[in-house]
């Protein structure tokens, strides 16, 4: 590569770079990720524990990621998970997804793949059928991001 | 044309704890994309998901753009009697879709 075509090259490189910047989104702060945490447990206190978030900690491509969350629990009427709400930090929204269990389920584990925008903390969070919240989190690094830098 | 890819063990014995796992093809437009002339591409996306056992609800999952394409999605359930499981997609633009697997339970 002579250097006139190197000088183009890395000139559009940056251009692209600054281009996918100021299109992406205001994306989400921390105070959205509490404000959508306290939409879920309200007033009550989310203790850690009990939750395992099973997650890459290194990810190559944001746009589809596995996650397993597990909860231990006997999974009986009287001792159950009820539901599992996954949340991130740096999305445009904070919300990654509920799942809502019966006590039938027998095992309190629930797998998705999921998108991350940016390199974050993925916080999940159960609730228990005696009302208490179990928490887990778990800092993910992405490589290539998903889908708001993206132009099609 | 969408299309649904259900995994449900078809036999199981009476108290066991089985997995369900379950794909749907679909784009999961996230709302947040843009085309090259800079225009939004509108959201559009599965909002939920429900599995239901001979006719009673046993999972459901509230969706967001944060869900992969395709969302997939693994759960498990205790079986005491053999039955249909019902599963059922609902999402933008009208979007719904069923299917069902049976299972027998000795």
């Amino acid at each position: 590569m002579d250097q006139s075509t190197r000088r183009e090259f890395f000139a559009l490189a940056g251009g692209a770079t600054a281009l996918a910047v100021t299109l992406r989104p205001a994306e989400a702060t921390p105070a959205m990720l509490a404000s959508a945490i306290r939409n879920v447990v309200g007033s009550e206190p989310v203790k850690t524990g009990k939750v395992k978030l099973d997650i890459p900690p290194l990810v190559e491509n944001g746009n589809t990621v596995p996650m397993t969350v597990s909860v231990d629990s006997p999974m009986a009427p009287e001792d159950h998970v009820k539901s599992i709400h996954v949340f991130n930090e740096k999305n445009p929204q904070p919300n990654i997804g509920n799942f809502h269990l019966s006590p039938k389920a027998g095992r309190a584990q629930v797998s998705t793949r999921i998108r991350l925008a940016d390199s974050q903390k993925v916080v999940a969070i159960a609730k228990l059928s005696d009302g208490t919240f179990w928490s887990a989190s778990v800092d993910v690094v992405v490589t290539l991001a998903a889908c708001t830098d993206e132009v099609i | 044309m969408a299309s649904a890819l259900i995994n449900v063990p078809p036999k199981a014995k009476r108290g066991d704890v089985i997995e369900i796992k379950t794909l749907m093809s679909h784009i999961m437009e996230t709302g947040y994309r843009h085309t090259a002339s800079g225009e939004a591409v509108p959201r559009d996306i599965i909002t939920s998901f429900i599995c239901r056992f001979n006719g009673n609800e046993i999972f459901r999952a509230d969706l967001f753009p944060a869900i992969a394409a395709n969302p997939f999605f693994s759960f498990f359930t205790s079986v005491t009697e053999s039955g249909k499981f019902e599963f059922e997609w609902v999402g933008d633009k009208g979007f719904s879709e069923t299917a069902s697997a049976s299972i027998s339970v000795e």
